[in-house]
């Protein structure tokens, strides 16, 4: 089928973009509840 | 947490059914062929992407309203969503119009508008990065975010005001225009599984810019 290729790179591609996407929402928000868990961590052991 | 992993199923479920659907159950094309079963990831995406940038221009107004933090949230986390799905159109739509038109791209009004759009919410982005101050950088950003949300109704308009290379719309389009039955369904069961899946990404990112917060009172605490 002509550019049968064509769809696909488009369905790979977009759905890359968003998989990326959501892989650093993902890896931002572990990295900030990692730093609220120390801070936490921090200000429990000053009191 | 557990509505928040049913959302992302469900969105999953979704995505992966219209994907089958386009490919599967949508008939061919007469004339195009196989490269028209682009239209339900592409048109889906823009739309997913347009009511994107119109909760963020929703969290805009009410925080100029209101001047409270959860709606600068929902404007960041609605722009950037925005972002990413007006993206794929950008990437999806070239690689549609090379075989159909020969060409990948050229600067006609619905093309240019969304470039534009994509630039727009670009600026937005980068303007929250270059101010410290949180109340000014909400403030400043949410009355950007209301500016530029004046394109969305252009880039939708754009193919119906204008002559341009991007064919005419097949949905809302007036007299003379619309879609096979089965493709109609298969397109607005695709818009519906992007809408929702639009609703996953700004849930979880909504949530990385609450934590965010969260860690500038804790920062401060411990400062002080």
């Amino acid at each position: 089928m002509k550019n049968l290729d064509s769809v696909f790179a488009a369905y790979i591609i977009g759905w890359g973009v968003f998989f990326l996407f959501y892989v650093t929402i993902a890896k931002r928000t572990a990295d900030l509840r990692a730093e609220v868990e120390r801070m936490k961590a921090r200000l429990s052991t000053h009191e | 947490m557990a509505k928040r992993i049913t959302l992302g199923a469900v969105a999953l479920l979704l995505v992966i059914a219209s994907a089958y659907a386009s490919f599967y159950i949508a008939p061919q094309e007469r004339t195009m062929g196989v490269i028209q079963r682009i239209f339900y990831f592409h048109v889906a995406s823009a739309w997913a992407g347009f009511t994107a940038f119109l909760i963020c221009f929703i969290g805009n107004l009410l925080y100029v309203w209101k001047r409270a933090d959860k709606y600068d949230w929902l404007g960041v986390s609605s722009a950037e969503v925005g972002l990413a799905f007006t993206t794929v159109v950008l990437i999806t739509g070239p690689i549609w119009a090379h075989p159909v038109w020969g060409i990948w791209w050229t600067w006609d009004a619905r093309l240019t508008s969304t470039f534009v759009l994509w630039l727009l919410y670009v600026s937005y982005l980068l303007l929250r990065t270059l101010i410290e101050e949180p109340d000014r950088r909400a403030l400043l950003s949410s009355l950007f975010g209301i500016f530029a949300f004046i394109d969305v109704p252009l880039v939708f308009g754009a193919i119906r005001w204008w002559r341009t290379q991007h064919p005419s719309p097949v949905i809302m389009g007036g007299q003379g225009s619309g879609l096979e039955p089965t493709m109609k369904a298969v397109f607005f069961f695709s818009v519906i599984a992007m809408h929702v899946f639009m609703t996953f990404l700004i849930v979880e990112r909504y949530i990385l810019e609450k934590t965010k917060a969260e860690v500038d009172i804790l920062q401060r605490e411990v400062e002080a």
